[in-house]
């Protein structure tokens, strides 16, 4: 967590231990500065208080964006929701379930080998019923940032609801839900150093919004139960901070990602994913050829490089990333993959322990590898 | 708690036998890279001992500790013997692996047993065919 943000949450746990739906003095303290954090949040996102609502993390936010929109199309008869095939799981399994308990049509359209969808391809996937536009601002694995306003301009003319999960865009790159033409976003206040499990949904005024949880009046009736208010002025804290700093923040994470790629593709047999035209400036995803990822992942901890990657053992299942298989590799090489994150707090130093750490590791693990083995001595093909 | 025990991160992090005979009296070779693990194992038998094991392996941190143990289990060992480990011996010999890994060691087991069938095979050996099942591609075995 950044400082600011830590420094802005420590009088809530303590003097300012107020609910905000109390009258007494201490209460309203809170009251207050939930709305100013409101406010500020608002002012972030280029929205307005009143259509800001605290949730418990970008995972609700998606759901109760996604059910309410699509429980409001079913009552207009409007069963059918269009999506990307690498969406988080926060959306991909809420979907899921309306097709499968409520009978609801989803169209999960391609990403491409880029890791991008077209405007176009999403007016062209818009039916006479369809009732939600829920597409991903930037992906959390691969970084690949979408065209969102042109396709928030296609489902504006539509008169479709667009949502959008914004949480590995904002505070990073510039999101305006008013220019974007965005009627409902969530965001997550751990991916700009804000704290875990707390986050946001924007519905603007004039799109309905149910409510999930229900219970007391707080959030203005659409999401009941006691604010967590030194959270949620932490994560207004880090927006803040984070917004302010972006175009200084995003130069030098763009200079260090980009020294990062260029050493690192050097390796024989790897690929660079994503699509550096359209890209986060500190997401890194790559694949190597040979190798498992969790190893990988496993060695560089050992050199103090916190990593991840898309295989199938790091997530404790069979299959490798979906993202990674939605932008068209094969599974053997997604096993094979490295996720790096680099933040304002990363130094060129630590770059510069990557890029010394990577080779030395994956050229360790292809030595132990019966499949690059078997492909150095031309037995089997190199896919990359 | 970390994912892996002590054990498990000393066999992945210096993995013992690691390499491949060139000579090899027998090798066996199991699991497929869709999946993401492979182990391929390589011995050298005299009198019906294992005098010499080497492994590679494609695979995570656990695939490996599993490949590392599993040879140190049989160096040396009649092969009477290395048919007798299981995949609960090698995990235990690990301390233990989480329970979404012990295919891992299902797939060690299955590698020795592969090799000592090709070694078999290669020199005409008769052996009872119900001790070497073929390894079952689909099947994934989680055990507690
Ligand atoms: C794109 C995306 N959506 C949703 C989420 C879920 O956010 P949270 O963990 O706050 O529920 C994440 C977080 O990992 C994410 O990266």
């Amino acid at each position: 967590m950044s400082r600011t943000a830590i420094d802005a949450m420590l009088p809530y746990l303590d003097k300012i231990y107020g609910n905000p739906s109390s009258l007494h003095s201490v209460g309203q303290r809170a009251k207050e500065a939930l709305e100013a954090a409101r406010a500020d949040v608002a002012a972030c996102l280029g929205a307005k208080p009143n259509e800001i609502y605290f949730t418990s993390c970008g995972s609700e936010s998606d759901n109760q964006a996604i059910r309410s929109a699509a429980h409001v199309g079913a009552q207009k008869g409007k069963k059918h929701i269009i999506s990307t095939t690498f969406e988080h799981h926060a959306v991909l399994h809420t979907l899921e379930r309306l097709k499968r308990e409520e009978g609801f049509e989803v169209t999960l359209l391609d990403v491409h080998s880029n890791g991008v969808v077209t405007a176009d391809e999403v007016k062209a996937a818009i039916r006479p019923d369809t009732c939600l536009v829920t597409i991903m601002y930037a992906n959390n694995e691969i970084g690949t940032v979408q065209p969102i306003r042109e396709i928030g301009a296609v489902c504006r003319e539509a008169k479709v609801t667009f949502h959008t999960d914004a949480v590995q865009a904002v505070g990073h790159i510039p999101v305006n839900v008013a220019d974007d033409n965005i009627d409902m976003l969530s965001l997550s206040a751990h991916k700009f150093h804000g704290p875990k499990g707390t986050g946001v949904l924007y519905c603007r005024n004039g799109v309905r919004l149910i409510p999930f949880i229900d219970g007391g009046a707080q959030e203005r009736n659409k999401r009941a139960g006691t604010e967590n208010i030194a959270e949620i002025v932490a994560m207004a804290a880090a927006l803040k901070e984070s917004c302010a700093h972006m175009e200084e923040n995003a130069a030098k994470l763009v200079k260090m990602r980009d020294r990062i790629i260029a050493a690192l593709t050097q390796i024989p047999h790897s690929k660079l994913n994503g699509d550096m035209a359209h890209h986060l400036p500190g997401t890194i995803n790559m694949c190597f050829e040979g190798i498992e990822g969790e190893g990988l992942l496993l060695l560089l901890d050992d050199k103090g490089i916190c990593a991840s990657s898309g295989s199938a053992c790091t997530s404790g299942s069979l299959d490798p990333s979906h993202v990674l298989l939605a932008i068209g590799l094969p599974h053997e090489v997604a096993h094979g993959s490295l996720r790096l994150s680099l933040s304002e707090y990363n130094t060129e130093e630590d770059a510069d322990r990557i890029i010394a750490a990577v080779p030395e590791v994956v050229e360790y693990l292809r030595n132990m590898s019966p499949v690059w083995k078997e492909m150095e001595r031309g037995e089997l093909k190199h896919i990359l | 708690m970390a994912l892996y025990s002590e054990k498990v991160m000393d066999h992945f992090r210096n993995p013992r036998n690691v390499g491949e005979i060139p000579d090899a009296d027998g090798i066996g070779e199991v699991g497929n890279a869709r999946c993401g693990d492979i182990m391929k194992i390589y011995i050298k038998v005299k009198d019906g001992i294992i005098t010499d094991v080497k492994f590679n392996t494609f695979g995570c941190g656990s695939a490996i500790a599993s490949s590392s143990m599993a040879t140190e289990l049989i160096k040396g060992k009649p092969i009477s013997q290395a048919l007798e480990l299981t995949n609960k011996a090698v995990a235990e010999a690990l301390d233990g692996l989480p329970a979404y890994k012990m295919h891992c060691s299902v797939l060690a087991e299955e590698a020795i047993r592969a090799a000592i069938k090709d070694y078999y095979d290669k020199n005409g050996i008769e052996y009872d065919k119900s001790q070497f099942p073929e390894p079952d591609e689909d099947k994934e075995i989680h055990e507690d």
